[in-house]
């Protein structure tokens, strides 16, 4: 079953969530994450839910989905060319021995220290879901206290070229590096 | 013009032409039924249970296609109502149910009989608001109107707090509403009509499988066009019956679980199935493995999540039924199914639905009693529902408002009324809700207060609504109420006979039901016991004499007799039981 990251444009009002969140568990969709914000309309939000299921059923979730009518616009952006983001923060275990190599982990992910004390550091990570899985891979030895993640939003790029990136494209630097340290620690 | 929030209420439903609500007061909602007691084109039916309500509004929709209105208070009037709009939901009725709410203010503060409506009904409606501000109201009912009766019609429910029908407001009611969410498709594509109308030309064994979406979109007409056109052979589903007369030689009468032996066979047998405004459910499909395995499948349908839910097609239309329809039918020629048709034919010879009543076996469409079958019949069965069923259909030609509660009874009369006109049939078909007949022919009758309207209920299914005798007596409604009684409940009797080695739990109704003639006389309507066969008819007589209150016919009829042909649940057509 493949993962499909449905976007939306939903009226902005009471009770909207809920009745996307309830359609999803009336007819036993899955939700895997769940994103919403305003959108660029006034009075809109966009919603990026990530689901899982064969054809059949992402055609009935669309079409579901389309039955509301506080639900404006669904595309459905896998296959397409788009943009896919996740926040998350991490607060991690960092004592003065720890701290510094947690601080090359976060450089090398492009991730903020948004705070830190004695005993902990908060880091701040941005990226798709792999990104944000590496990372939390990477501290997880240092000992995680909590995580909070948003959930992934996406866009479609504007360009509507169907290119997918070649085998041969590089690997981001933080997929290089991570492979290096996974190496390392080993 | 200022106007308090329950008079921009009331202006509103007449603003669209309603002119009865069917409703049950409370504390939250006085302040619209002080208006009400003032307003003289809109008439008020003052139920005995809020669920009444609704399928009287689900009746009186289903009757005339405009939407039914039901007011409520409420907490506790407001959930009544949840079985009535879920009912109309898969039906997809047009129904608007107005429930008062407690203030603003107190909304989440688990205040006297406050529920949270928006969200126990937002499952089981087409859309719901919850209006907060007085100045809201005119527009928020010009959209619910507009959405529950265009598309795929279905319920929309409207909560509106009592300081917000106490407050003031201009009120100026709106055009029809521009909704960006919704926009529902009509017209069908042209590409894939002039697709349909090859597909149907060119094929050998096509069936039409017309279900309630025709009915709803008044494409009766033509259906029949279309068959007789194409001369192409006609079921309905049990939503569909009336959309083609079934005492057309083209009518494959009623498919599905309790459908007769030659549709099933046939949808089973053809290489182009079209669907027209149904909708695959399982009581029409059984084995979706095994169902029509060898056809193309074209299905016309005006909710696009209808398409390829349940059967993969060949060919989807988006559209109105009605509007499909008159594009394709002049596009289509009359195909070569001579063959097909004299095979159906046989079938229908060899496999017709049958009843054994007292005399010997009956087959439809045949007079009387086929004397050679004779000894094949029960000589000793009390009085036979099918029979009873055929009887009345036969005596009021087919014509009268059929309305039917859920089981046993509903299959007969589906199997044995035989039905010609669209509208004709008021049945919970989705939801398959006991306690429905009643208060739903009491809507028909409000429709058509001149037309004959009988419900074919059962002793179980009666007792569900039976608070509603004292509405349909106090308005003075000559409903007849043709009561199947076998004491049991019938239809889930059936299948623990049937699939449960006849282990009877919790079925039998014979100790404790009332004297349904009594029960009647108490109410003030008019209570008539029948036995026979044979006083079937006179009873009837006598009870369409009676035009100011309603007649319960109480037919005793046998005990333990199952409803059939059955497919049995998930089984395949093949695995049909014929008796």
């Amino acid at each position: 079953m493949a993962r499909h990251t449905i976007s939306m444009v939903v009226e902005n009002r009471f009770g909207v969530l809920a009745r996307i969140s309830g359609l999803f568990s009336g007819r036993g969709f899955n939700i895997d994450s769940i994103a919403v914000g305003e959108a660029a309309e006034p009075g809109t939000a966009r919603m990026t839910i990530v689901t899982q299921g064969d054809e059949a059923i992402i055609e009935q979730i669309i079409k579901q989905l389309n039955r509301l009518v506080d639900v404006i616009r669904v595309v459905d952006l896998t296959g397409e060319n788009f943009i896919n983001r996740e926040l998350a923060l991490i607060k991690v275990n960092a004592s003065q021995s720890t701290r510094q190599e947690l601080v090359q982990i976060a450089d090398i992910f492009k991730a903020k220290i948004v705070d830190i004390n004695q005993k902990t550091i908060m880091l701040e990570a941005t990226g798709n879901e792999d990104k944000i899985d590496a990372i939390i891979n990477m501290v997880r030895p240092f000992g995680v206290r909590e995580i909070a993640r948003t959930g992934r939003v996406a866009l479609a790029r504007e360009s509507q070229s169907k290119d997918t990136p070649s085998p041969e494209a590089p690997l981001p630097v933080w997929e290089k590096e991570r492979k290096k340290i996974t190496a390392d620690l080993a | 013009m200022e106007l308090s929030g329950a008079e921009i209420v009331i202006e509103c439903l007449k603003q669209e032409g309603v002119d009865v609500v069917f409703g049950y007061p409370g504390g939250v909602v006085i302040p619209t039924y002080d208006v009400i007691q003032r307003t003289t084109e809109l008439k008020h039916i003052l139920v005995r249970h809020e669920q009444g309500a609704t399928h009287m509004a689900d009746g009186y929709a289903r009757a005339t296609g405009k939407p039914g209105v039901v007011l409520v208070s409420s907490g506790p009037g407001a959930t009544n109502t949840v079985t009535g709009i879920a009912t109309a939901y898969m039906d997809s009725i047009p129904m608007i149910v107005i429930t008062g709410q407690v203030p603003v203010h107190l909304i989440g503060n688990d205040a006297f009989q406050e529920s949270d409506t928006v969200g126990i009904t937002r499952p089981i409606t087409k859309h719901n608001f919850l209006i907060k501000e007085t100045e809201d109201i005119a527009q928020v009912f010009a959209e619910a109107f507009h959405i529950a009766t265009t598309g795929r019609p279905g319920p929309v429910l409207i909560d509106v707090p009592k300081d917000v029908q106490v407050g003031t407001a201009e009120f100026a009611y709106p055009e029809r509403p521009d909704i960006r969410g919704y926009k529902p498709r009509t017209e069908g594509h042209p590409r894939q009509i002039r697709k349909a109308a090859e597909m149907l030309t060119s094929a050998s064994r096509p069936v039409i499988y017309v279900g309630g979406g025709a009915i709803i979109s008044e494409a009766s007409e033509e259906v029949r066009a279309l068959a007789r056109k194409l001369n192409a052979p006609v079921t309905t589903t049990l939503m569909g019956l009336g959309a083609f007369p079934e005492n057309d030689p083209l009518s494959l009468k009623m498919l599905g679980m309790h459908g007769t032996w030659y549709a099933n066979t046939a949808v089973m047998m053809c290489d182009l199935l079209v669907c027209i405004g149904a909708r695959f459910d399982d009581r029409v499909t059984g084995n979706l493995e095994e169902f029509s395995p060898n056809s193309k499948k074209i299905h016309i349908d005006i909710d696009p999540s209808s398409l390829n839910k349940n059967v993969r097609v060949d060919l989807p239309i988006v559209g109105d039924v009605k509007n499909v329809l008159q594009q394709l039918v002049p596009l289509v020629e009359r195909a070569d199914t001579e063959e097909w048709l004299q095979l159906i034919d046989e079938w229908k010879r060899d496999h017709p639905l049958t009843y054994a009543n007292t005399i010997g076996v009956h087959e439809e469409g045949l007079e009387g009693v086929d004397r050679e079958t004779v000894e094949k019949g029960t000589d000793h069965l009390p009085l036979c529902a099918q029979y009873a069923i055929e009887r009345i259909g036969q005596l009021t030609k087919g014509e009268a408002f059929v309305v039917t509660d859920v089981g046993q009874h509903q299959m007969w009369a589906a199997q044995w009324y035989g039905f010609s006109n669209p509208r004709s049939m008021v049945t919970s078909g989705g939801l398959g809700t006991m306690g429905f007949g009643l208060p739903a022919a009491i809507g028909a009758q409000f429709a058509f207060p001149d037309r004959e309207v009988i419900v074919f209920s059962g002793d179980g299914s009666i007792q569900m609504n039976i608070q509603e005798m004292a509405t349909a007596v106090a308005c003075r409604l000559p409903i007849k109420i043709v009561l199947l009684n076998n004491g049991f409940l019938g239809m889930v009797r059936q299948w623990q006979d049937m699939f449960y080695a006849r282990r009877y739990s919790e079925v039998d109704l014979r100790e404790s039901n009332p004297d349904f003639v009594k029960l009647a006389e108490a109410y003030g309507a008019v209570g008539i016991r029948v036995f026979k066969d044979e006083d079937v008819e006179g009873a009837w007589l006598e009870a369409s004499k009676v035009k100011d209150r309603p007649v319960m016919l109480d037919l005793v009829i046998a005990e333990e007799d199952n409803v059939y042909p059955m497919i049995p649940a998930g089984a395949a057509s093949h695995e049909m039981i014929e008796e």
